[in-house]
């Protein structure tokens, strides 16, 4: 069970558009159809039997399988040059089915420091709550990850570059240090996209996305799913008993066995989401669906307009420094470089020399920009972490976090450049 | 080494032309994957005939069951194996010899069964060998039903879908 068995002759662009989505077999709709059911007839109770105890293909109740929302999962496993995926109602409710199919109690599992501050929280409080246990080690520093790992350890989890200040590690080097532990790597692409990097073929063996981001990029949506790369072999070692061992909630059937490299997928499904219910909404995959359609159009403009937007704030005299990997200044630039050719994405933070006060006056004073928590929308976005996300932290813990008093941060959105330039102008010239 | 990647032209023909499949390690165990798999393919219009020496004259979803390959009467194109890859060469041995009297032109392994010796034995003798696949998950995929379930088949078409078979 090595590769992934899947033809990718069609570009991305092309791939963006179709993959997943056919004509409607009954009525010949063009685009997806939105199925608001809940639920689809059996055609005898043996079709039922048959069905619920994942022996044949089909619907049941929409908390498993819904057929839009299976559209969606295609289209980005697709993208994404994977096996199979998964839906979920947010970001953070996919990363949950990916540690619930990959954890038992007492386990652990190496993260990246640099993470979204939401996934920080999840891991190291949430998660500890049901004996999952996570240290943090730094993603320009592979070795700290393999320091970090112990008899326990089940996975790696990075992002491919971080919310929000825009730090890539080495790829390379983490997967060669998951793989010799003979445990997953898995990447959050969210705030890179399958279109600007594909972890999969750096060795990832699991992507997750919010998908709440940019694949929907409008921020009409929130969602969230998981991509199985479909070559990990969970029979290497006794580290994955829900993969290798039978499932005695399905009469003893072994994922593994039955569903080879998708055997994670269908095991995230069958038993996480179905026993939690974290179901995405149908009508959420349909905007999400439409969103994606655009998906290399919109990246390549958020990328060109924020690398517009950081070069020009890091000339700027009323800020202190820029940090995205875009930039010749950044840690991560030569990791830009060797992975991400066409651009590290339009989420970055910058400081403001003024500190906490200039920090507040600048998110005020735009007019164009909207103050908001989210990322990855048509719209720019701007937001002063110390006073709000996270302002129940220490100055101490809001420094370690990458969020301390000037810190500001900002997703560039695809308006004309000059605009959001102009905006910044007059909101840093009240600061 | 034999080359594991199939492209999607060559499983659709075997699947195409396939009728009759005598699937070794058949089990009368309605949870083992051999099990649902042969009720899916007999859905899908094969006929599947069960081949295991354990419980050979019993019958498995109205088929009945034979010890060997050499026993099943009438011919039969496909030899489907659900046993572990160290068993697959003897059966693929006792298939190239019955493939004139049984018309048998593929050799379809399993997920997870792969013999790479062995398959290139059958080749040698000009049967088709497909190694660590599943032909209920290949029918599917090829079908869009395995997209049901958010799995990337790789297929894009604008044309409506016929439903399978
Ligand atoms: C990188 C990253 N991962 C995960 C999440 C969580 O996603 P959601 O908000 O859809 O639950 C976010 C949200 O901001 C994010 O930025």
């Amino acid at each position: 069970m090595t590769d992934p068995k899947i033809t990718q002759d069609f570009g991305f662009a092309t791939r963006a558009i179709h993959a997943g989505a056919a004509p409607d077999a009954a009525t010949g709709a063009r685009n997806t159809p939105i199925h608001h059911s809940t639920s689809y007839v059996f055609d005898d109770a043996e079709h039922a039997a048959s069905l619920f105890n994942l022996q044949t293909f089909g619907f049941i109740y929409s908390r498993l399988t819904n057929p839009t929302v299976a559209v969606l999962e295609e289209r980005i496993a697709n993208l994404e040059g994977g096996r199979a995926a998964c839906a979920a109602g947010s970001g953070h409710a996919a990363q949950f089915l990916v540690f619930f199919t990959l954890l038992e109690p007492g386990d652990h599992f190496v993260a990246s420091r640099n993470l979204y501050g939401g996934s920080i929280t999840q891991f190291g409080t949430s998660f500890k709550k049901l004996g999952w246990h996570c240290d943090f080690a730094d993603p320009l520093d592979p070795e700290t990850f393999r320091a970090a790992i112990k008899e326990t350890s089940k996975a790696i989890f990075i992002e491919s570059v971080s919310n929000p200040s825009s730090v890539i590690g080495d790829i390379d080097a983490i997967a060669s240090i998951a793989q010799e532990a003979g445990i997953p790597l898995i990447v959050d692409n969210t705030m890179a996209t399958p279109y600007l990097f594909n972890p999969i073929k750096y060795g990832a063996d699991i992507v997750t996305h919010s998908t709440t981001k940019y694949l929907n990029g409008h921020g009409n949506s929130m969602g969230g799913v998981i991509v199985e790369a479909g070559k990990f072999d969970w029979a290497q070692n006794d580290k994955f008993p829900s993969m290798t061992s039978p499932d005695d909630a399905y009469h003893g059937l072994t994922f593994y066995e039955t569903f080879g490299d998708f055997g994670f997928t269908m095991r995230a499904r069958a038993v996480a989401l179905r026993d939690f219910g974290p179901a995405l909404s149908p009508t959420n995959a349909f905007m999400t669906l439409t969103g994606i359609e655009t998906l290399p159009l919109r990246m390549d403009r958020h990328v060109a307009n924020a690398e517009a937007v950081a070069t020009w704030l890091e000339d700027h005299p009323a800020i202190a420094w820029v940090s995205y990997a875009g930039l010749r200044s950044s840690p991560s630039f030569k990791h830009k470089n060797k992975y991400f050719r066409q651009g590290c994405g339009s989420v970055f933070t910058f400081g403001v020399k003024g500190g906490f006060d200039a920090g507040i006056r600048l998110v005020e004073g735009c007019t164009l920009l909207s103050h908001l928590a989210n990322v990855g929308d048509t719209r720019s976005l701007i937001l002063h972490p110390a006073s709000t996300t996270h302002r129940q932290l220490t100055e101490k813990q809001q420094i370690a976090a990458g969020a301390g008093p000037d810190v500001v941060r900002i997703s560039v959105g695809i308006e004309t450049v000059s605009d959001i330039i102009a905006d910044l102008e007059q909101a840093l010239s009240k600061t | 080494m034999c080359n594991l990647n199939y492209s999607d032209r060559i499983i659709r023909q075997v699947l195409e032309q396939t009728t009759t499949i005598a699937m070794v390690g058949a089990s009368a165990n309605w949870v083992r994957p051999s099990n649902f798999a042969m009720k899916y393919l007999q859905q899908k219009k094969y006929r599947v005939i069960p081949v295991n020496p354990v419980i050979s004259g019993t019958e498995i979803h109205g088929e009945t069951c034979y010890a060997e390959l050499a026993e099943v009467p009438g011919p039969f194109e496909m030899v489907d194996i659900f046993r572990r890859s160290e068993d697959a060469g003897k059966i693929v041995d006792e298939a190239i010899n019955l493939k004139n009297e049984k018309g048998i032109k593929i050799i379809w392994m399993q997920l997870g069964v792969i013999d790479h010796a062995a398959g290139a034995r059958a080749e040698a003798e000009g049967l088709t060998v497909i190694m660590d696949r599943c032909p209920k998950i290949e029918f599917g995929r090829l079908n869009h039903e395995l997209s049901w379930s958010g799995i990337n088949t790789g297929v894009i078409s604008s044309k409506r879908p016929r439903l399978a078979r």
